[in-house]
């Protein structure tokens, strides 16, 4: 279909954009990538009456490396950016990002989809909210009444919703420490497709031994949720199995078309431990 | 009196677009996509739509050299940047084929032709990105379009067989260059 007819705005920075959606209320939208919103609109799903363009916004595109080793990464960095990492700055510690980008879609999504669109889209199986989630990321947004930076754990509200206000940017999201020992995994109907479900962990690794870790789930929820029964049986020392069985048992997943709550659950175990067993393995 | 049609209408709007190398002016509603401007203003009938989103990969299209989804993108967030469709890829516009094209005729990867200016498109991006792309790797990258009738075997010979050409040419471009 086509979409609704609406009106068309150029911000030219993040301040002037932000005071326009509040300037517009309701009835507006940001733009950046477009390759969910776009989609929604085409669907009539979504009817905003005004679109704030953010897609020119380059000083929300790029990537780079903090003092104490942490990665800050524009929202308008799109998912090709993150895969190909031109100016390798995710080398020593944030190669689990690059590797999670295969899943997502395919080449032409990833070449226009962004970061923070994917972060305020807030789908449930949405690599990057998983990711956000496992890595304890902040974001970092701005709005008229100025810049805060929410933790990964208040942002996820559930199904398609953020702790963003309509009038507030997202700027920037923030991996505050290395992950060397990181995995994402996940279980898809067809290549490129969105997940059933994903699974990422975030394993703490000292002289060759798993000391703990963080365990996070996609797609058995409204959002990406952390397993804190399964980090346990990490911290406990169990084995990857036990932790898998542990993350399976805690969560209560939807069933639909594509898959009972017993089929979810059997996804969880087995995805758990192959990304145990990929993230020690780096 | 305004006979300015931008001025006059609040819902239309210019946009310059700057498609195959020509610059183009097109006054049309915001709402218009990419692809649906290549098609209906500027008479580019070669990239198809299919689904209108994002799955079959009919419209794709290079936006600054990348293959991105035309239906997937209003036509003013193209603006400032080089847009290229299926029409480029023919030398001297229309005449020769050029090196792809012929491979998908050589390789039988088309049958009714709905889909092929997409994969076309989708497989100069990616050569053009990675001239040294693997087999696998095509076969991963042409998941990404839709095509209900070669069974895509043919399509992924074809592209493999056009990037073994063009890095064969090129090995020899470096040797003469040696001698
Ligand atoms: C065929 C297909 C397959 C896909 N497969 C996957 C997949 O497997 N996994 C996956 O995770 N995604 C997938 N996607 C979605 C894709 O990742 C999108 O890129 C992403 O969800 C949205 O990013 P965007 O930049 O395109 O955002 P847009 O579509 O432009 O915007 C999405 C939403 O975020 C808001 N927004 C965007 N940026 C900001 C900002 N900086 N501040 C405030 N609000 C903002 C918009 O208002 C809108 O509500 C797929 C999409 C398609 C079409
Ligand atoms: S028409 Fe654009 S992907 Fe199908
Ligand atoms: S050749 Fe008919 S859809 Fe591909």
């Amino acid at each position: 279909m086509k979409p609704a007819p609406f009106q068309y705005h150029r911000a030219r920075d993040v301040d002037g954009a932000a005071r326009l959606l509040a300037e517009l209320g309701d009835d507006a939208k940001v733009i950046a990538g477009g390759q969910s919103l776009v989609a929604m609109m085409n669907y009539r799903l979504a009817r905003p009456r005004h679109l704030v363009d953010i897609g020119g916004l380059r000083e929300l595109d790029r990537m780079h490396r903090d003092a104490a080793g942490g990665l800050h990464i524009g929202a308008l960095t799109t998912h090709h950016t993150v895969e190909t990492d031109p100016a390798g700055v995710l080398r020593a510690g944030f190669e689990v990002l690059k590797k999670a980008m295969t899943w997502i879609g395919h080449l032409p999504i990833r070449t226009r989809g962004t970061v923070g669109g994917s972060m305020t889209h807030g789908d449930a199986t949405a690599e990057w909210c998983l990711l956000a989630v496992v890595l304890d990321a902040e974001f970092v947004a701005r709005g008229p009444q100025g810049e805060r930076t929410i933790p990964a754990g208040d942002f996820f509200h559930g199904y398609y919703t953020t702790a963003l206000d309509p009038d507030e940017i997202l700027v920037e999201i923030v991996f505050p420490r290395p992950a060397p020992h990181a995995a994402l995994t996940e279980f898809a109907e067809r290549r490129g497709d969105f997940a059933l479900v994903a699974a990422a962990v975030d394993l703490d690794v000292a002289e060759g031994e798993v000391r703990g870790g963080r365990v996070a789930l996609g797609g058995v929820a409204a959002a990406a949720v952390r397993v804190p029964e399964a980090e346990a049986v990490l911290t406990g020392g169990g084995s990857f199995e036990a932790c898998a069985s542990a993350a399976a048992e805690a969560v209560e997943p939807p069933a639909d078309a594509s898959g009972s709550t017993h089929y979810r659950k059997e996804l969880v175990r087995t995805l758990v431990r192959r990304a145990c067993e990929e993230a020690v393995s780096r | 009196m305004n006979t300015d049609p931008v001025a006059t209408h609040a819902d239309l709007q210019l946009v310059t677009l700057d498609v195959n190398g020509e610059q183009h002016d097109v006054i049309t509603e915001p709402r218009r996509t990419l692809v649906d401007v290549l098609r209906h203003e500027l008479r580019l009938t070669g990239t198809h739509v299919g689904c209108e989103h994002g799955i079959c990969g009919a419209c794709t299209v290079l936006v600054d050299e990348r293959p991105v989804r035309a239906c997937l993108m209003f036509a003013a967030q193209a603006e400032g940047t080089c847009i290229r469709t299926v029409e480029s890829l023919s030398e001297d516009g229309g005449g020769e084929l050029n090196d792809l094209q012929r491979a998908f005729t050589e390789h039988h990867a088309l049958q009714c032709g709905f889909c092929t200016p997409g994969f076309l498109m989708l497989a100069e991006g990616f050569l053009a990105e990675r001239p040294e792309a693997t087999k696998e790797e095509i076969r991963e990258v042409v998941a990404s379009n839709l095509c209900r009738c070669t069974g895509y075997q043919t399509i992924v010979e074809a592209i493999d067989a056009c990037a073994t050409a063009r890095r064969g040419a090129c090995a020899q471009r470096c040797e003469s260059k040696e001698h």
